[in-house]
């Protein structure tokens, strides 16, 4: 028996999309697989259809040699398949053997059996060295914490086959190499591991072969020993990419943004912010770094004035905006490239003309006397689909909708710059988007950068925030933890304030 | 071209509504024992045979394109104004007590009257946008209880200043001069119903059209409407539109209660919600939001509540079978999601196709034209 798992011309189509288009795939039993592609090209789709969750339209699923029909998630437990979904399935105020038993809770007498199960739970843990205690509830550990408790979710359950779905994206630098370690346990202990990502680095790192993936359709598999993060980000992403920035010396001036001990509630369930000051200047970027959930979004929102802030204040050239309402902060030259496009940045029924007016609609030339002038809408929107790139099947009449998320976010980008900002907050600007948008975008960045502007640059991508950042800060927990050059710094030394370390308790 | 696609789309969902609903009434028809042939002639006839029941016709829809627009704008902002039979009453009691209070000459009587209808039917609308600006208050819930306000208002109201020489439940007649009712239009027509309000509909499905489409007010209004999040990220005051645009919505309406209170009738009855206040929200639904489809789809309905008295006089068919119409219609239009995915699946590629050779025809479309 060669393959633990063969999948042979797996098709899945969703409405208008084909996400898996006759897909071949197979593992080798005791080996790391990786699976890379660019968001949406169909990863979670294929897992998906191995674990259960959706039905291939066509195609045979084989294990251990033999033919299998994975109906649901129940059969592909029974067939020794496990899980760790990109967003956690965990009950919050439930503990975590209460979790893991979930759903096959061993019964004595009428009655849950936890003890049992808590001394099998924490005798696996040991096992595999995952250290995690089986009376915490979810809602007291860290994120890191549960994704090991979703691990132990499968190995409680007798997975042979295990399949991660992005786990690196919510964990710092440090719990990341602890994931690494805990895999490599794993296939010692003879496991095989399918490992969905779409960072070049962990590849290389820690597997054996890689099944690329572009557009639904596989684009082939290679040993990792044989190749390259360069050759294996032209497969994903169908041509040559340029890894370095081109990034001059910075050249900071005056104080643009000044944030003065900013306290903000927080929404149910995240920290709210607590006596954060931070200063950004023009002709720098300031990366903000910190897993998510620590306080950006309502950093954010009390920035750009759509959150009440407790206490503390705003400047914006030395004038205080706090109590201004986001069209005045708009006025005085705040732009902000928002991270979820869809919901904050686009209205997806209008076309892309009507997007880029979204902020100055009101003010003339776009409009005179509360009438639009189409017509110079017009001609400024093709301007800018042109300066920015934003390509469409219709051009600017084409509705937002329309557009790829690169495009989408490209006029964004076009606008917010367009409105010729002093201070540009760019808050997870390259999201989701392909290896070229995100080049192109922070080229876009930087050039503000070298034109005087001050960047804000708040992302849960470090390597986005070490390679464009002048200066970075760290947030943990709605407090800052400190503030870095970034050309003194490095990984190591931010993942670890991410967790919380302060820059001194730093060796 | 994605606008003209998109309405070309509304248009053929519309239809399909319509052919389905009259589908459903044909079979209604022959399982009752008629021809349905014979049904549907009696039907249109009853609403076009002469020049007095297209006038009749044209005056019956009259309220309904400002119930109609009402809700249909409201909704371009995402709201749902359940209460344009509320405002209706409101704009109808505003013109009434005007209309029999004061002693101007007609064009000056009508104008205030315009006026004040428009303001009361405003302001009774903008208090649910008030509540759900301010404290969240869904406006579905709001504008029902204005209703039953205005409602009870309008009963307490009328016979205590206004009520007739006979009947307690009504108010006096409005004199001549109050009236929309115009002796050329009525002589054009040979004696129809027909009002100065059909052309006052016009008007505003013209300005209303304008407003959506031209002015940074509706750009405004649909942004809300289409993504309050964004819109509001971008600067814009969400709370401050949707008072604006209930305002509106309100406005329209409560102009629908004069064309149909002074105009349609000639004085106002205690104890009647308006239909045409929730006929509006079927109107809005076939005419897809849009102020000329809205326009369209009020005459039709006109033209069905015309001809039914007709149709059941001439054959054996009840009028019972019209409403049926009227309502698989409403129904099938509601349902459009479903004709839209199926009518995606069949002609998505060829009319894209289709369309996408015509642009490459054109120069540049101008934006402001186009739209
Ligand atoms: N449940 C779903 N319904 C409709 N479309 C889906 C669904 N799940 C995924 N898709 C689409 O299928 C494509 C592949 O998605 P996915 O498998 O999540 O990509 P990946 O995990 O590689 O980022 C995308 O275009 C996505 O929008
Ligand atoms: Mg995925």
């Amino acid at each position: 028996m060669k393959y633990i798992v063969e999948m042979e011309n797996i098709r899945k189509s969703f409405p208008g999309v084909v996400a898996c288009d006759e897909i071949n795939f197979q593992v080798r039993k005791g080996e790391i697989h990786a699976l890379l592609g660019e968001n949406g090209a169909g990863k979670s789709t294929l897992m998906n259809v191995l674990f259960g969750l959706y039905q291939q339209d066509r195609g045979e699923i084989y294990l251990r040699g033999e033919k299998v029909n994975i109906t649901n998630p129940n059969i592909a437990n029974d067939l020794g398949i496990g899980m760790v979904h990109q967003h956690f399935k965990l009950v919050h105020n439930f503990t975590v053997t209460e979790n893991i038993i979930l759903g096959i809770e061993p019964v004595k007498a009428l009655m849950v059996d936890t003890r049992s199960a808590s001394s099998r739970i924490r005798e696996i843990s040991e096992r595999y060295g995952l250290n995690v205690d089986p009376e915490a509830k979810i809602e007291d550990v860290s994120v890191g914490m549960q994704q090991r408790v979703e691990i132990l979710k499968m190995l409680y359950r007798d997975a042979e086959i295990l399949i991660f779905d992005e786990p690196t994206a919510v964990l710092t630098p440090q719990e990341v190499t602890e994931l690494m370690k805990i895999m490599r346990g794993l296939i010692e202990e003879g496991k095989s591991i399918i490992l969905i990502t779409h960072k070049l680095k962990e590849i290389m790192a820690i597997a054996d072969r890689c099944t690329v993936i572009r557009w639904g359709k596989v684009v082939g598999t290679v040993n990792v020993s044989d190749t390259n993060e360069e050759k294996l980000a032209e497969m994903m992403v169908g041509r040559k990419v340029l890894f370095d920035i081109n990034k001059k010396e910075a050249n900071p001036r005056g104080e643009v943004l000044r944030i003065e001990s900013l306290s903000v509630l927080g929404s149910a369930g995240t920290h709210g912010l607590k006596n954060f000051s931070l200063r950004v200047k023009g002709g720098e970027i300031v990366g903000l770094a910190g897993v998510d959930g620590n306080g950006q979004a309502e950093l954010v929102e009390a920035i750009i004035g759509l959150r009440r802030t407790d206490s503390g204040k705003i400047y914006l050239h030395g004038t205080d905006v706090t109590r201004l309402t986001t069209r005045q902060r708009i006025n005085s030259g705040m732009a902000h490239i928002p991270d979820d496009r869809h919901k904050h940045g686009l209205i997806l029924d209008y076309t892309v003309l009507e997007n880029l007016i979204l902020k100055n609609y009101y003010l003339e030339p776009y409009s005179r006397r509360g009438l639009i002038n189409w017509d110079y809408v017009y001609t400024h929107a093709e301007q800018v689909i042109k300066d920015f790139d934003v390509r469409s099947g219709q051009g600017a009449e084409a509705s937002a909708r329309s557009l790829s998320g690169g495009n989408q976010q490209k006029a964004i980008v076009g606008r917010e710059i367009d409105g010729n900002p002093d201070l540009l907050l760019a808050v997870q600007p390259t999201r989701g988007l392909d290896v070229g948008a995100i080049e192109y975008i922070h080229r876009r960045l930087l050039e503000q950068r070298d034109q005087g502007k001050a960047v804000f640059l708040i992302s849960l991508e470090l390597d986005e925030i070490l390679d464009l950042s002048d200066r970075i800060a760290v947030i943990y927990n709605g407090e800052l933890v400190g503030v870095v050059n970034a050309a003194e710094t490095n990984e190591n030394e931010i993942g670890l304030m991410m967790a919380g370390g302060r820059r001194g308790a730093v060796a | 071209m994605k606008t003209k696609l998109r309405v070309k789309k509304d248009f053929l969902i519309s239809i399909s509504a319509i052919l389905l609903g009259l589908l459903a009434g044909a079979g209604l028809m022959a399982v009752t024992g008629n021809s349905p042939l014979e049904g549907f002639i009696y039907l249109f006839r009853g609403g076009t045979m002469n020049i007095e029941r297209i006038g009749n016709t044209l005056a019956t829809a009259t309220p309904l394109i400002f119930t109609g627009l009402s809700v249909a704008f409201a909704f371009k902002t995402g709201l749902f104004n359940i209460g344009a039979a509320g405002q209706m009453l409101i704009g109808g009691l505003c013109a009434t007590a005007i209309g029999l209070t004061f002693d101007w000459p007609k064009a000056i009587l009508l104008t205030v009257i315009a006026v004040a209808s428009l303001i009361g039917g405003a302001l009774w609308a903008a208090l649910p946008g008030l509540l759900k600006a301010r404290y969240n208050v869904h406006e579905v819930v709001a504008t029902i209880m204005m209703n039953w306000i205005a409602y009870w208002a309008i009963y307490y109201i009328i016979p205590q200043h206004f009520k007739g020489p006979f009947l307690e439940t009504e108010s006096q007649r409005i004199p001549e001069a109050a009236s929309l009712k115009v002796p050329w239009l009525t002589d054009l027509f040979s004696g129809s119903f027909i009002n100065l309000g059909f052309f006052l509909a016009i008007v505003f499905v013209v300005i209303i059209a304008f407003v959506l489409e031209k002015t940074t007010m509706g750009y405004e209004l649909k942004a809300v409407g289409y993504n309050r999040d964004a819109a509001e990220a971008a600067g814009i005051s969400v709370n401050r539109n949707i008072i604006l645009s209930m305002a509106i919505a309100g406005a329209l309406a409560g102009l629908g209660g004069a064309t149909f209170y002074i105009g349609f009738a000639s004085n106002m009855q205690i104890g009647v919600l308006p239909a045409q206040g929730f006929d509006g929200i079927a109107v809005a639904l076939l005419g897809a939001n849009a102020p000329w489809g809205v326009f369209t789809a009020a005459i039709f309905f006109g033209l069905l509540h015309n001809g039914k008295g007709f149709m059941s006089a001439m054959t054996a068919i009840p009028p019972e079978i019209a409403d049926t119409i009227i309502a698989t219609i409403i129904y099938f239009a509601a349902t459009s999601v479903l004709i839209e995915r199926n009518w995606d699946k069949l002609k998505k590629i060829n009319l894209e196709n289709i369309l996408r050779r015509k642009k490459r025809g054109k120069l540049a479309v101008k934006a402001g034209g186009e739209r």
